[in-house]
């Protein structure tokens, strides 16, 4: 089971509240979690990675364990403690003004 | 008619404000879609309670809402704009070739017959249409690869496709209007598309009366005159009496040549609706006072129209897609200010109060007649 943290628009949006919990088999990759949490959510489509390319949006940002993984490569498997559900993958919404 | 109901859209959510007939007391329902820009919110002229809006952030990206119940309740739906084929390039600020790249809907423009129908205009400049409800968009791309677009270049906002206007009367008609690119015509719903800018002079571009390159601001049309059009430029009120073949400038005594929104009264074709704006560097009323331009000769005769209207220290904008008007008699007039104001006017621009104060800066305010 992965636990996943989205930033408080994703949440109003998907109409969420806490965490996100999903069950995925196979290897555990941002890519893989990603597109989980689009399949349950196709709300969500487009609001953290372009349709079309994949590529992460430029104020959209990917910790897990104290860690910055947003810059990882999409096909990079995400730390053993995300993929046992030990730690949440948090999807932040980078710090800008307005 | 039974009541109004007035969607506003801002920097920070959007608002409906409803009224009985009278518009004098009114309900504020909102924020809806809190945070985020909500750069227009329109309703289909076929069925009032259905309602798009174009919802957008820099962190989220775009992403568009659909109401069937006139704004009580919303649903997302389809958020994926791409451009058909090759992007190609238009000129940067700099003057070096830039690729089209997708930011916002700034406009939605939906059928005058079909609910399920709505256009959308996109900045980087780009036409796209929904016949699914807004389910899924896809783009009218003659549009975007007409031959001058390797020329067009944006605005201080962004190269925006800010105005669509469909002919009422010829359904293969439409106009639209980008920043800064000026007036484009198709004759046959987007097959193709001519620039009708001939007679805009635009004295900050190298050659001031080129056929691309003009910062439209806003253009308007009464439906029951399609081939009447006004338009307010970054630099001057602007007429044409033939379709756009050709401008001709009708700011006669206004008091600057600048202003982002034009309106047209629902009965009365030549009274139209302006509001001066202090150009080129400062953006707000000039000499703090606010104040309506309307003209009932369709054009060049301007008064102005204050009463209700801060006359003193008053330094907001009203923005580009800010102003509408209702078909009840008297017509209403509305506008929004980047100040959080709304202003409604149940006497056709007479006498004006706040319907609201205190929004965040308002982006568009468009009004629906309520059966």
């Amino acid at each position: 089971m992965i636990r996943i943290v989205l930033p408080a628009h994703l949440k109003s949006l998907a109409k969420v509240s806490g965490e996100v919990q999903l069950d995925i088999t196979g290897p555990v990759t941002q890519r893989v979690v990603l597109d989980a949490l689009e399949i349950r959510y196709p709300m969500l489509r487009g609001t953290m990675r372009d349709h079309r390319t994949g590529q992460r949006r430029a104020f959209i940002r990917f910790y897990a364990c104290e860690e910055d993984l947003s810059n990882d490569p999409p096909d990079t498997p995400l730390p053993n403690q995300v993929a046992t559900g030990e730690e949440p993958l948090l999807v932040i919404g980078a710090m800008a003004g307005g | 008619m039974s009541g109004v109901r007035v969607l506003v859209g801002t920097r920070k959510g959007a608002f409906i404000l409803t009224a009985d007939g009278k518009r004098q007391d009114w309900a504020v329902s909102g924020p809806h879609f809190g945070g985020w820009e909500m750069y227009h919110v329109n309703g289909s002229p076929a069925d009032p309670d259905r309602l798009y809006a174009s919802q957008s952030s820099g962190w989220f990206g775009q992403l568009m809402q659909r109401s069937n119940d006139g704004g009580k309740t919303w649903e997302p739906v389809g958020n994926e704009f791409t451009y058909e084929g090759e992007t190609g390039d238009h000129l940067w600020y700099d003057g070096t070739p830039r690729p089209w790249e997708f930011k916002r809907i700034w406009h939605l423009e939906p059928s005058p017959d079909d609910p399920d129908t709505v256009y959308a205009g996109a900045e980087d400049a780009a036409i796209f249409r929904s016949t699914d409800g807004g389910g899924s968009w896809h783009e009218l791309p003659a549009l975007r690869t007409h031959e001058s677009a390797p020329r067009w270049q944006p605005g201080a906002g962004g190269m925006c496709l800010h105005s669509i206007i469909l002919d009422p009367v010829n359904s293969d008609r439409m106009f639209i209007a980008i920043s800064a690119a000026g007036v484009f015509r198709t004759d046959d719903s987007g097959k193709s598309w001519q620039p009708v800018n001939r007679g805009l002079q635009s004295g900050q571009i190298p050659d001031p009366d080129a056929e691309v390159g003009h910062c439209v601001h806003r253009i308007a049309m009464h439906p029951s005159r399609p081939d009447v059009l006004f338009m307010q430029k970054h630099w001057d009120v602007m007429r044409s009496d033939d379709a756009g073949d050709s401008w001709h400038e009708i700011s006669g005594d206004l008091p600057t040549d600048f202003g982002f929104p034009i309106a047209v009264h629902a009965h009365e074709p030549d009274t139209i609706y302006v509001v001066p704006i202090k150009s080129d560097s400062e953006h707000y009323p000039p000499e703090g006072k606010l104040r309506v331009y309307r003209s009932r000769t369709g054009g060049n005769e301007w008064e102005p129209l204050t009463t209700g209207l801060p006359q003193a220290n008053c330094y907001v904008n009203v923005l580009r897609d800010a102003m509408a008007v209702d078909t009840l008699d008297p017509c209403g007039t509305y506008f929004g200010t980047t100040g959080g104001q709304v202003y409604g006017s149940a006497d056709g621009g007479d006498t004006w109060a706040p319907i609201v104060r205190d929004l965040p800066a308002v982006l568009s305010v468009e009004v629906q007649a309520l059966p």
